[in-house]
C-alpha cells in the first residue's frame, strides 16, 4: 500500500485553478519532488499536503487513511508530518536545542528522552556545538541545518520541503542538496520536496513530477525525465534541447535536411502524420568534413550562425539547409568551428524523442 | 468500511477547536461598535417614556435658536482653531525640518511638552493667565500701563479658539514635517538648477508636495475642535456661549434628555465620519508616490540672520501653549493661594499632598484613574490583537476581515462625547445595565482607544512571519500553544508599547467620562472638570501636574520600550 495518496486534487481560488485534478502516490520511504515554475501550484499541493488548506475537490490519503477532502480536512497538528519552510521558520524566541526539541516536547516526551534525542540529531548534522546559541547567532546555512534537524527528529510519516534551499548562497546549496540526499539514505521518511531548481530536484529525489499550471506533465525517476521527455514543456524546463517538427511518409519521418525510419523513433503509441521530436544539444557531433559514407556516420550538412564559448562548452547555432530554426548544439572546448564555416552535423537518432 | 467515523464524528474530529474564541472576539466587537452606535440612532427617534417612534427628538434639539446657535458656534470654533493651527504649526515644522533654525532642539521639546498637556489644563493655564482682573497677563498691563482694567478676556470665543489651537497645532507640526522630511534636497535642487530662485521653489515645489498633508491636518484639527469638550466648558460656560459638545452636557442635566442629545449629536456624527472620508482621499492620492519613500539626500536651508526671527516665532508659540501655561499652572499647584505670586513663602507641598493622600474623592480617582486606563488599554489591547490575528491569517472570509477591520477602525471616526451618549443609550437599561459601575467607563475607554491598539497589534502581527506558527503545527502543536509559545514572547515588546499608547490617552480622557461616571467612579479629569466651578485653582493645577507626571512617566517607559518615534505613530494610527 503507497505511504501517501493525492487523488484527482484540486484546489481553486475563485475563478483562478492553482491545482487541477492531481494524482501522486507516494511509496514507504520515497522522495518525490514537486519541480515546475513558480505560480504552478507546487506549494499550494505541498499546503494541501500539510493540512493548511483544504483541496477544493479530490482526496489525500495517508496510510490508507483519508486526511483532506473538500468537506473536512484533519488539522495539521493531527497529521504527525513535519515541514521545513522556505523562511526556515526557525522560533527566534528559542535556542537550538528548544527549537529542534519542541516537536518532542509536544509530543509530552520526558525531559531526558528529549535532551538525548536533540543531542544525537544535533551531531547528525553537525551542530552540537552550538546547542544553546539563538538564531540569531546562526549563519545561513547553520539555520537551515537546525530546521532540517526540527523537523527529523520527530520521525514525521511524512517530511514535507518547501523550497528549502532558495535563501542560501550558490556554494551553500551544492552542499545542502548531497546534505539532504544524505539524511534521506539515512532516515528513509517519505519526502516530498518542493523546488523550481531542476538541479536540485535531479540530486536530491528518486522521483521528480514535473508541474506546468497546476497539472502534473510527467513523473519519472530523474534519467528517465531528462532522456525520455513526454512533453514539450518536459523538454524544455528539463535542461535544454531542441524541437524538431517532421512528417511521416510511409516508413520513413522527414525533418527537412534529414530522414529517420519509423522504427528508430521511441514512441509510445501510433506515431501521428505530424511528428515532433526534442534532441538534446549533446546528442549532436559536428565535424569539419564529411565522414563518409563508409564510416557508418550518417551526416548533414549545416552552417555555423552563432557561436558562444562558456567555458566549459562551446554552444553552437548551426541551421540545417531549408529549416529556419537552428539547432543548438553543444561541443567541448575543443572543438572550433568558425561563423559561417560549413560543418557535417550528425544526430545521434537513438536519443531522439518523441513529443506528445 | 464498516470502522468509518460518522460525518459528524469526522467533522468534529477535524474541528479547529479555536474557532469559539474568534466568536467571541465578533461578539464584543459587535457589543461595543455597533450596539452603542444604534442605540444612539434608534433612541434619537424614540418617545422617552413609551418609545414610539417620533421625530419629536429632533424638533426639541433643533427647535431652538440657541441651540442652532451653538452648531454656528462648533463650526466657527472649527474653522478659526483649525487655521490658527496652521499659523502656529506650518512655520515650526518648516523651520524645524528643511532650515538651519538654532534650537530646534528646544522646539521640538516644548511641542512634545504641549502634546502631553491635556487641552483642559491647557485652558486653566490659560484662565490663570487671561482671566479677566484677576489673570497675570491683565495684571501685567495694568501694572504697566495703569489701565483701569486688563484687556484680556479667556472667557469669549477668542479665548477659546487660542487655547483649542495651542493644544491642537502640533498635528500640523508633525503631519508637515514627516511630509517635509520625505521633500529630498534633490527635488528642490532641480528646481533650481532650471533657474527657480529659494523662494519660488519653495512655493512651487515643495508645497503642493506637502499639502495633501497639510490639508489631511487641517481637517483633524478641525475635528478635533468641534468634538472637544474640556476647553469650551471650561471657557465657554462662564462666557455664557455654547458648543455643539457643551449644548449636549446640557441636555443631560438632570432630567437627562437622552433622546435630545441623540438627535443632537447627529450633525457632529456626521460631519466627522464625512471629513474623515475626504481626508483619507487627500491622503491616498496618487501622484504624490515620492512622498512614500526617503529619497536622496537632504540639506538644510541657510537662512542667514532670518534664523533668529524665525527661532524668535517659534519660541513665541511655544510660549503661548507650552511655557506660560505651564509655568502659572506649576506657580498654582505649589501655592498657598495662587495670587499671591512667585514668592518663596507662598511656596508649598500641601496641594499635592493634600489631593493625593488627604482627600479620599482625589485619591480615589487617582486610583480609579489607574484601573481604568489599565484595564481599557488591556481589553482594547487584547480585542484588537484577536481582530488582527483573525484578518491577517485569513480565519474568516475576505469580506468578513474587512468589515471586522472596519468596525475595529470605527471609533477613530467616532467623537468621544458621541460614543459616551450611545453607551449610555445602549447600557443604562436592562439586560446590560452597566451605567454607575466601573465597567461603562473601561469598556467606553477601550473602544474609544481601540483604534490605537488596532493600528499597532495590525503592524505587530504582520511582522511575523505565519511560517513561524505553520512550523508549531506541523509539529504537533495546536494554534493556540504556536500563539502561546511563538507569537506572544516575540510581541510582547511591541504590545507593551501598544499599552502604554492606550494607557496614556485613557488617563487624561474627559470627553466619554464626563457623561459615564457617577459619584462611585470618579476618574482625576472629570474631577477636575468639577472641581472648576469651585474656584480652587490651586487644587486644580495639583490634579493636573499629576496627570502630567503619570503622562510623562509612561512616555519615558515608551521611549525605552519602542525608539523616539513612538509617539508619532500614536497620530498616525
Amino acid at each position: 500500500m503507497s505511504k501517501l495518496v493525492l487523488r484527482n486534487v484540486s484546489r481553486t481560488f475563485g475563478s483562478f485553478s492553482a491545482v487541477e485534478d492531481f494524482n501522486l502516490a507516494l511509496e514507504e520511504g520515497e522522495l518525490v519532488s514537486l519541480l515546475g515554475p513558480s505560480g504552478c501550484g507546487k506549494t499550494t499541493t505541498l499546503r494541501m499536503i500539510a493540512g493548511f488548506m483544504a483541496p477544493t475537490a479530490g482526496t489525500i490519503e495517508l496510510d490508507g487513511e483519508v486526511i483532506s477532502s473538500p468537506g473536512s480536512s484533519l488539522p495539521p497538528e493531527k497529521r504527525q508530518m513535519s515541514m521545513i519552510f522556505q523562511s526556515y521558520a526557525i522560533w527566534p524566541n528559542m535556542t537550538v536545542a528548544e527549537n529542534v526539541g519542541f516537536g518532542l516536547t509536544v509530543r509530552k516526551l520526558k525531559g531526558d528522552e528529549v535532551r538525548s534525542r536533540v543531542d544525537e540529531i544535533l551531531e547528525v548534522v553537525q551542530l552540537g556545538a552550538l546547542r544553546d546559541r539563538y538564531p540569531a547567532e546562526l549563519s545561513g546555512g547553520q539555520q537551515q541545518r537546525v530546521a532540517l534537524a526540527r523537523s527529523i527528529v520527530v520521525k514525521p510519516s511524512v517530511l514535507l520541503l518547501d523550497e528549502p534551499l532558495s535563501n542560501l548562497d550558490a556554494n551553500l546549496r551544492e552542499e545542502m542538496r548531497f546534505e539532504i540526499r544524505r539524511l534521506h539514505d539515512e532516515f528513509r521518511i517519505t519526502t516530498v520536496y518542493v523546488t523550481h531548481d531542476q538541479a536540485e530536484a535531479m540530486v536530491t529525489s528518486d522521483r521528480i513530477a514535473v508541474m506546468n499550471r497546476g497539472r502534473v506533465e510527467q513523473v519519472d525517476a530523474p534519467y528517465a525525465l531528462y532522456g525520455r521527455p513526454k512533453t514539450r514543456f518536459v523538454a524544455g524546463f528539463i535542461g535544454r534541447t531542441n524541437f524538431i517538427e517532421g512528417k511521416a511518409n510511409g516508413d520513413e519521418v522527414h525533418f527537412g535536411g534529414f530522414s529517420v525510419s519509423r522504427q528508430s523513433l521511441h514512441s509510445e503509441g501510433a506515431l501521428p502524420q505530424d511528428v515532433l521530436v526534442s534532441i538534446r544539444p549533446q546528442s549532436i557531433h559536428m565535424f569539419k568534413q564529411d565522414p563518409g559514407a563508409g564510416s557508418g556516420r550518417r551526416c548533414v550538412q549545416a552552417s555555423v550562425q552563432r557561436r558562444a564559448y562558456v567555458g566549459e562548452y562551446w554552444d553552437y547555432h548551426v541551421t540545417l539547409p531549408g529549416t529556419a530554426q537552428p539547432l543548438r548544439v553543444t561541443a567541448r572546448p575543443q572543438e572550433v568551428f568558425q561563423v559561417n564555416e560549413p560543418v557535417w552535423i550528425e544526430i545521434d537518432t537513438t536519443q531522439l524523442t518523441v513529443i506528445a | 468500511m464498516a470502522a468509518a467515523p460518522s460525518a459528524f464524528g469526522q467533522w468534529w474530529r477535524n474541528l479547529d477547536k479555536s474557532a469559539w474564541v474568534w466568536v467571541l472576539a465578533i461578539v464584543v466587537l459587535v457589543l461595543l461598535v455597533v450596539n452603542p452606535l444604534l442605540r444612539l440612532l434608534i433612541v434619537s427617534f424614540q418617545q422617552p417614556d413609551t418609545g414610539a417612534y417620533t421625530l419629536a427628538n429632533y424638533a426639541a434639539a433643533y427647535g431652538r435658536s440657541r441651540y442652532v446657535d451653538a452648531l454656528v458656534n462648533s463650526l466657527i470654533l472649527g474653522v478659526s482653531a483649525a487655521s490658527l493651527c496652521l499659523v502656529f504649526g506650518l512655520p515650526l515644522a518648516w523651520a524645524v525640518s528643511r532650515t538651519d533654525m538654532p534650537g530646534k532642539n528646544l522646539v521640538w521639546i516644548s511641542i512634545l511638552g504641549t502634546f502631553i498637556i491635556p487641552p483642559y489644563l491647557g485652558a486653566v493655564g490659560w484662565i490663570l493667565l487671561a482671566g479677566p482682573n484677576a489673570g497675570w497677563l491683565n495684571r501685567l498691563v495694568v501694572e504697566l500701563t495703569g489701565m483701569e482694567k486688563g484687556p484680556f478676556n479667556i472667557y469669549s470665543m477668542t479665548g477659546l479658539v487660542l487655547v483649542t489651537a495651542c493644544y491642537s497645532f502640533p498635528y500640523v507640526f508633525v503631519f508637515t514635517k514627516s511630509a517635509l522630511d520625505l521633500v529630498s534636497s534633490e527635488m528642490e535642487d532641480a528646481a533650481n538648477i532650471l533657474g527657480s530662485g529659494q523662494l519660488r521653489t519653495t512655493l512651487s515645489i515643495t508645497l503642493p508636495l506637502v499639502l495633501p498633508a497639510i490639508l489631511a491636518a487641517y481637517i483633524l484639527v478641525f475635528l478635533e475642535a468641534i468634538a472637544l469638550f474640556g476647553s469650551p466648558a471650561l471657557l465657554a460656560l462662564p462666557g455664557r456661549f455654547h458648543v455643539v459638545t457643551t449644548q449636549l452636557w446640557q441636555f443631560f442635566e438632570y432630567p437627562p434628555k437622552v433622546g435630545v442629545a441623540a438627535a443632537y449629536s447627529m450633525p457632529l456624527l456626521c460631519i466627522t465620519v464625512f471629513l474623515f472620508w475626504l481626508q483619507r482621499r487627500v491622503t491616498r492620492r496618487k501622484g504624490y508616490v515620492s512622498l512614500t519613500g526617503k529619497g536622496g539626500e537632504r540639506r538644510p536651508i541657510a537662512l542667514g540672520g532670518w534664523k533668529w526671527a524665525m527661532l524668535g516665532y517659534c519660541l513665541a508659540v511655544c510660549t503661548l501653549s507650552f511655557f506660560m501655561p505651564m509655568v502659572v499652572t506649576c506657580q498654582a499647584a505649589f501655592a498657598k493661594a495662587w495670587g499671591r505670586g512667585f514668592s518663596l513663602d507662598n511656596l508649598t507641598l500641601d496641594n499635592l499632598y493634600f489631593t493625593l493622600f488627604e482627600n479620599t474623592l482625589t485619591r480615589n480617582a487617582t486610583l480609579n484613574t489607574f484601573t481604568y486606563a489599565g484595564s481599557a488599554a488591556l481589553i482594547a489591547i487584547a480585542l484588537a490583537l484577536c481582530v488582527a490575528y483573525i484578518v491577517n491569517r485569513q480565519l474568516v472570509g475576505r469580506h468578513a476581515g474587512d468589515l471586522l477591520s472596519f468596525l475595529t477602525m470605527a471609533p477613530f471616526v467616532i467623537p468621544g462625547i458621541v460614543l459616551a451618549i450611545g453607551f449610555y443609550a445602549a447600557y443604562t437599561r436592562p439586560p446590560l445595565a452597566l451605567y454607575g459601575s466601573a465597567w461603562i467607563l473601561i469598556l467606553a475607554f477601550a473602544t474609544r482607544f481601540l483604534p490605537i491598539a488596532y493600528a499597532n497589534s495590525n503592524a505587530a502581527i504582520r511582522s511575523i512571519n505565519p511560517e513561524l506558527e505553520d512550523a508549531v503545527r506541523i509539529l504537533g502543536g495546536t494554534r493556540f500553544t504556536a500563539i502561546r509559545r511563538v507569537v506572544a514572547p516575540l510581541l510582547n515588546r511591541s504590545l507593551a508599547g501598544a499599552f502604554i499608547l492606550v494607557f496614556i490617552p485613557g488617563t487624561r480622557e474627559l470627553s466619554s467620562a464626563i457623561f459615564l461616571s457617577s459619584i462611585n467612579t470618579q476618574v482625576l479629569s472629570v474631577l477636575l472638570f468639577d472641581k472648576s466651578d469651585e474656584g480652587n485653582f490651586e487644587m486644580l493645577a495639583a490634579i493636573g501636574l499629576i496627570m502630567v507626571f503619570i503622562t510623562v512617566v509612561f512616555i519615558l517607559i515608551g521611549f525605552r520600550l519602542m525608539g523616539r518615534d513612538f509617539m508619532l505613530r500614536r497620530t498616525a494610527a
